[in-house]
């Protein structure tokens, strides 16, 4: 039955994305095409995030630690 | 659960439903918010303005959420990408084209059909066509059986399956007092008229189309409305726009109002008078331009206005909202203009007896110069009608182009108007017709409290039996239709050009043809529909009414 649910759910789910997007009222062609742009764009949003965004958090506290920490010391930081 | 008649122990600012008894409202009164108390004294405030309101005046349009109006513009941008490809590839002939185009050795000449003009309907609003022009077959009451249809090429061509589908709730007929029957005294009485006169009338009103049964209806419409005379004309569209060209000319102005019908524009733009627009019942808006003719009267030779005619509608069926009558009447006095009352939807379906707006307000018809109306919403007829004073009446029984031009009216369909209109004035003997009017005021409250307290964003008055519903998305309009249709519901959804881009809506008419499990029904299912589109916007916040000072720069001038 909680199998049942969560498909009938995620369904729902699909059917919000299709009226959002308006793809409810494409042909099916039109809606592939969509679906796959969609989610090549969104694939590529993730990649990056989790390419770039630890490093550049990483980056961000080390320089704001050096700036706070060590006033007398130069503030250029030579990272590796 | 009723609630005792005439509040006991309650002071008089008991709310009344067009003067009747309310029951069982506990829940609204005076257009109280739930949860906000500010918006609850703002409301009060404001509907009580300057005395001239002999009842509170609550009339709402939320704002839209934000998040909302992104994601309805990301939707007619996705569809508006689409249409680009479609056209390319229809362009480039890689696929069909199925709209008009011209003839291969015509391409070189001036085009004749505007291709972008038309990229919104070809390219959105073909994709959701089958919401619209169903075709039904069956006399339009509270039900009403339909034609079912199918697309097979995404809504290009229809091919009718031969299926009849039964009883589907009619909520989209302009069937207010529920006059729209086969059976009955109006059917008898008008099968009896056409064995006698006819269908046709085969001539105009100036020639040989003046029937006696016009010269009656027209002094029963008269005694209706309170006016000294009345006119009766054969299409309620004519009827604006052929009538307004022989009051108004060149030299005169019109003060128009924003969301006014194709009717009253056309008829406008026709008599070649200046128009202005003002604000959609914004009085502050309408004073200023009153205050501007007067002081500079016509623009290059600074020559007084010969006349100013100020054109509204008793109820705006897009918007369900109802004019400020009081309002208008003082400034019309103070300025000394003339006011055209266009009471299309709101003869029959408002005031205590069915009298329209004017009786609503508690004002004198006297004061309204021109009120013209329609037989076609509240009476189950057609046509149309304007009254007035005897002069003026008599002015456009020569003057007026529908009355030298147009056929007159048809004899069973104006015994259709006798009979209802009598038996709303309860000339009949019965009170049936004042039965019909309460019945609507109670249904119309009832549909709109229940609507508000689901959730969903509910535009207009209180009083009003037009009910329009927002659904903002593209998708959802065609989505809302098919989906009210699956569960046996008619609704008439709009988008644009009809409203704002992204202000599309659903539009209900509430009927006194409709029993209380009618309506239960239909809410029931919209409250499932509702659910499954995510319809239930309401945020509860009121936008306060339109008591804000005017802005000076917003208002269009429009000169010919």
């Amino acid at each position: 039955m909680d199998i049942k649910h969560a498909k009938d759910y995620l369904y729902w789910l699909y059917y919000q994305y299709l009226l959002i997007t308006c793809c409810y009222v494409l042909e099916p062609w039109e809606q592939s095409m969509f679906h796959t742009i969609f989610i090549t764009v969104f694939a590529m949003v993730v990649y990056t995030a989790y390419v770039f965004i630890p490093i550049h958090i990483h980056l961000a506290l080390e320089f704001f630690s050096q700036l706070l920490g060590d006033q007398r010391e130069s503030t250029v930081a030579i990272m590796k | 659960m009723e609630r005792p008649e005439q509040g006991l122990g309650e002071p008089d600012s008991h709310p009344r439903a067009n003067g009747c008894s309310l029951t069982g409202h506990g829940a609204l009164r005076n257009g109280y918010v739930r949860g906000l108390p500010e918006a609850e004294t703002q409301i009060h405030h404001i509907t009580h303005n300057g005395g001239l309101y002999k009842r509170p005046f609550n009339e709402a349009f939320e704002e839209t959420p934000m998040l909302v109006a992104v994601l309805t513009y990301v939707g007619y941008g996705v569809l508006t990408l689409f249409g680009y490809l479609r056209d390319f590839l229809r362009q480039w002939k890689i696929e069909k084209c199925h709209h008009a185009s011209e003839r291969e050795e015509q391409k070189d000449f001036v085009p004749l059909y505007q291709d972008f003009e038309n990229f919104y309907t070809r390219n959105l609003y073909m994709r959701i066509r089958d919401s619209w022009n169903r075709a039904i077959c069956s006399v339009p009451g509270a039900k009403v059986d339909m034609l079912e249809r199918l697309s097979h090429d995404y809504n290009w061509t229809f091919a009718y399956t031969g299926r009849v589908i039964k009883d589907v709730i009619n909520m989209g007929s302009y069937n207010y007092l529920g006059f729209a029957q086969n059976t009955g005294i109006c059917k008898e009485a008008a099968a009896k008229v056409l064995t006698q006169y006819g269908a046709g009338v085969c001539s105009t009103r100036q020639e040989m189309g003046n029937l006696d049964k016009h010269e009656e209806l027209e002094k029963l419409v008269a005694r209706f409305l309170g006016v000294e005379a009345a006119m009766t004309y054969g299409m309620g569209f004519s009827t604006n726009s052929m009538n307004i060209p022989a009051l108004v000319g060149k030299g005169c102005l019109i003060l128009s109002d924003e969301l006014n019908h194709a009717s009253l524009v056309l008829g406008a733009r026709l008599s070649g008078a200046t128009i202005r627009i003002f604000k959609h019942n914004n009085m502050q808006s309408l004073e200023k331009l009153l205050k501007d003719a007067i002081v500079h009267g016509q623009p290059r030779t600074r020559r007084p206005w010969k006349k100013i005619l100020i054109l509204v509608e008793g109820i705006y069926s897009m918007e369900g909202s109802i004019v400020r009558l009081p309002e208008v009447v003082a400034l019309k006095k103070k300025y000394k203009s003339y006011l055209y009352l266009d009471e299309a939807h709101s003869i029959g379906a408002l005031g205590l007896t069915g009298r329209g707006v004017v009786e609503y307000f508690g004002l004198n018809p006297e004061d309204v110069d021109v009120m013209m109306g329609t037989f076609t919403k509240s009476f189950g007829a057609a046509g149309g009608y304007i009254g007035g004073k005897k002069e003026l009446i008599d002015y456009l029984r020569t003057h007026s182009h529908s009355a030298v031009y147009a056929t007159s009216l048809s004899p069973p369909v104006m015994e259709q108007i006798l009979i209802s209109m009598k038996c709303i004035m309860g000339e009949d003997g019965t009170t049936f017709g004042k039965d019909c009017v309460q019945r609507l005021a109670e249904n119309t409250r009832y549909f709109r409290r229940r609507l508000k307290e689901m959730g969903f964003i509910i535009y207009g008055n209180e009083d009003s039996p037009v009910v329009p519903l927002m659904l903002y998305m593209p998708a959802k309009i065609g989505a809302f239709g098919r989906e009210m249709l699956k569960r046996n519901i008619g609704v008439v959804v709009v988008g644009f050009p009809a409203t704002p881009i992204i202000e599309s809506r659903a539009r209900f008419c509430v009927s006194a043809a409709h029993t209380k499990e009618i309506l239960d029904t239909v809410l029931k299912e919209l409250d499932e529909v509702g659910d499954l589109l995510q319809l239930k916007y309401s945020r509860h916040r009121l936008v306060p009414l339109l008591d804000r000072p005017f802005d000076e720069t917003t208002y269009e001038e429009t000169e010919d």
